[in-house]
């Protein structure tokens, strides 16, 4: 793997290659040896995101990586200077991996074009955010020893997520079923896969509910009225099937797509998502190492 | 293009209210709000929307005795049903032991093109059970299932070679109709013995060989439990039971009506209720019809010289419904398990975006009596009884082969 770009460039063998990676870093049986020593890591965010770049600086950090970072506020991007100078310019500082976050789909591939350098997406618009889907994958791994065969709900505002776009692609490759629920205008207008009525249709019925950050901006639904329609609260939760769980690609927003109780509860796996972030983050920084010459 | 509105719709997540949405003959979408403007409507209110049911037991009789049934007629009767595929049997006349026969039979069926027909071959050259047929020949011409049902392989070294042929064959099992003739024809009849003698037997065989092995219409509470047992030792066995020994049974004595004369026969009441269990639990794993038609005028002989074997194809979802109420057990045994066992793609498969869409609409709550079949035959031991559960429409690939557009 040179570059991740999208999860649909993974095969099914590539996937689970890292995150059985991922799972021997989380669980120290994989060493953070220097496999990036001497090397650097550029983190260019157009968007802000403090916690994926947080964790991607980390992950590069235990592999004995050098960062240099980049962020939106307070740079030249603000004096004028185009994207695509400012990208070249940090390039020119000689990282061997950008890590890039933007609000335009596609721009990390373009970005890879650009500065002929490995790119790792760290987001990009409505289109994908690779690590987080594989870091999800990761989490069910560790919780049910396998992904084949679980029955994945994505609960909310699909439409505009990338984290439900990278998982849209990825999940049907480790052979989970996935099915989808949310208010009519955030669905997309033709799904790939069923769409149930209601969140109560489905409670019984998935292995995984995960729920998508509601963009506040968004829809004209109240926080009240969404947390009525699509919000997963202890009653909700508890019609579940009993080992079934909850996740969410943070930040969560209380009381809205979900309550307090089900955040902080046994279901939960939201705690879990963020601790793998690190680990399958080192798995994807090696396995693009090992490509550099 | 045709939408199904209103319905229960069995998906990789269980039963979820939906509408689905077909296109170009593919499941284009699960979801509610499609613009239904040009569209044909199938209203589902109230009904399960599933795969398509899937038959592992059909008698065509086709070529040789069509004035019982034929591909077109069977093609309609599984249509009617709701069925969206089904394996012809190879006990024709000719049989089904030559490459060149079965293809003519499978190009066929697909020209009436109601449903699919997968062809079972033979074990054994001409049913005959001395030599094994050339099943690498029949499997190249599309053959999965290999039988000779009706005359089961009674030799043990015939069988044995079959299994281990077929072994090479990835999809290749062996389906035995289990019943020692010998014993089921001795004037004692005891119940399920001459059954119970053949699958023992069978199951030994396996045991030594290894193979996949299919038990045709499991009639007897005996071999329910000779199939407990080698399922819990891990041997590759997988049943059918029919949907005429889950619902009927002789009540303590053999009944007088013709339509009531099949093979193997109604057992007693305990043997049907061991069935009944069996498919609930799992240790059976699909129901098929064993549909065997019959002319009236042939079933009118009385009793002892009627021939065997009865109708099941249109009736079937029904006395499933009556066995098994709940959508997901059904769907499993009536599409999902058969399908699975045959090795038929593009069958069985819960419903999502992307899968050919042989779909079936099924009423579980309306009652109907039926008295008039697409069938050539009319042999049912359902004639004229109340049933509950009707199948309102059947789209194979893509188009409506039962049922009306609201």
């Amino acid at each position: 793997m040179k570059s991740l770009i999208s999860v649909a460039d993974l095969s099914k063998g590539d996937l689970e290659r890292l995150i059985s990676r991922a799972i021997g870093f989380a669980e120290g049986r994989e060493g953070p040896a220097g496999n990036l020593h001497g090397k650097t890591v550029g983190t260019v965010f157009f968007e802000p995101s403090t916690r994926t770049r947080l964790s991607f600086e980390l992950a590069s950090r235990r592999l004995g990586a050098e960062i240099v970072s980049f962020d939106l506020a307070g740079s030249s991007a603000s004096k004028g200077e185009s994207e695509k100078d400012t990208l070249l310019t940090l390039a020119a500082m000689g990282p061997e991996i950008l890590v890039v976050r933007h609000h335009a789909d596609g721009f990390p591939e373009r970005a890879m074009e650009w500065t002929g350098r490995a790119v790792v997406n760290a987001g990009d618009g409505r289109n994908e955010h690779p690590t987080q889907a594989m870091l999800d994958a990761v989490t069910l791994m560790r919780r049910f020893g396998t992904v084949e065969g679980l029955v994945v709900a994505l609960i909310g505002d699909i439409a505009h997520s990338r984290v439900a776009g990278s998982l849209m692609k990825m999940m049907p490759v480790l052979g989970a079923d996935v099915v989808l629920a949310g208010p009519p205008e955030l669905l997309p207008e033709v799904s790939p896969f069923p769409v149930a009525g209601g969140l109560d249709d489905l409670l019984g019925k998935v292995d995984v509910i995960y729920l998508l950050r509601v963009q506040r901006e968004r829809g004209a639904e109240t926080d009240e009225e969404y947390h009525e329609g699509w919000g997963l609260d202890g009653a909700r939760a508890s019609r579940m099937r009993p080992e079934a769980v909850v996740m969410h690609p943070g930040p969560i927003n209380r009381g809205v797509e979900i309550s307090g109780d089900v955040a902080d509860g046994p279901r939960s796996l939201i705690l879990d998502q963020v601790a793998n972030g690190v680990p399958t983050r080192m798995a994807v920084l090696a396995e693009i190492a090992e490509t550099l010459r | 293009m045709i939408v199904i509105v209103g319905g229960s719709i069995l998906t990789p997540a269980g039963i979820i209210r939906s509408d689905v949405l077909v296109v170009d003959g593919v499941v284009a979408s699960v979801q509610s709000g499609v613009d239904t403007q040009g569209v044909t409507v199938l209203d589902a209110s109230g009904c399960l929307v599933g795969p398509g049911f899937v038959d592992l037991h059909t008698h065509l009789r086709d070529p040789g005795q069509t004035w019982k049934e034929d591909l077109s007629t069977g093609s309609a009767a599984a249509a009617a049903g709701g069925f969206t595929a089904i394996t012809a049997m190879p006990n024709t006349d000719p049989p089904l032991d030559d490459p060149k026969l079965l293809a003519d039979v499978s190009a066929r069926g697909r020209d009436i093109g109601l449903t699919d027909i997968a062809v079972a071959a033979t074990v054994t050259r001409g049913r005959a059970g001395e030599e094994v047929a050339p099943l690498e020949d029949l499997y190249q011409a599309g053959a999965r299932l290999f039988t000779d049902d009706g005359d089961p392989v009674a030799n043990a070294a015939v069988l044995a070679e079959a299994l281990r042929r077929l072994q090479r064959l990835p999809g290749g099992v062996l389906a035995q109709h289990a019943e020692d003739r010998a014993t089921a024809t001795g004037t004692a009849r005891p119940a399920g013995a001459a059954e119970e003698g053949m699958v023992r037997r069978d199951l030994e065989v396996l045991r030594e060989v290894g193979g996949r092995y299919h038990c045709q219409h499991v009639s007897s509470a005996g071999t329910v439990a000779l199939l407990r047992r080698a399922r819990a030792e891990g041997l590759e066995v997988t049943a059918e039971a029919t949907p005429h020994h889950l619902t009927l049974d002789n009540g303590g004595a053999d009944r007088t009506d013709s339509n009531f004369k099949m093979y193997p026969p109604l057992r007693a009441p305990h043997d049907r209720e061991a069935l009944v269990g069996a498919v609930r639990e799992g240790v059976i794993d699909a129901v098929a019809t064993d549909h065997a038609p019959h002319r009236d005028e042939e079933k009118a002989v009385g009793y002892e010289s009627a021939p065997r074997g009865v109708i099941g194809l249109e009736t079937a979802a029904s006395a499933v419904w009556e066995t098994v109420a709940e959508p997901l057990r059904f769907f499993e045994l009536l599409a999902i398990a058969p399908a699975r066992i045959a090795g038929l793609s593009g069958q069985g498969q819960a419903i999502r975006p992307g899968i050919p869409a042989n779909l079936v609409v099924f009423d579980p709550a309306a009652s109907w009596v039926p008295r008039q079949f697409a069938s050539r035959s009319r042999n049912s031991p359902f004639l004229g009884r109340e049933m509950v559960g009707v199948v309102r429409a059947t789209v194979y690939q893509g188009r409506i082969t039962h049922g009306a557009p609201s």
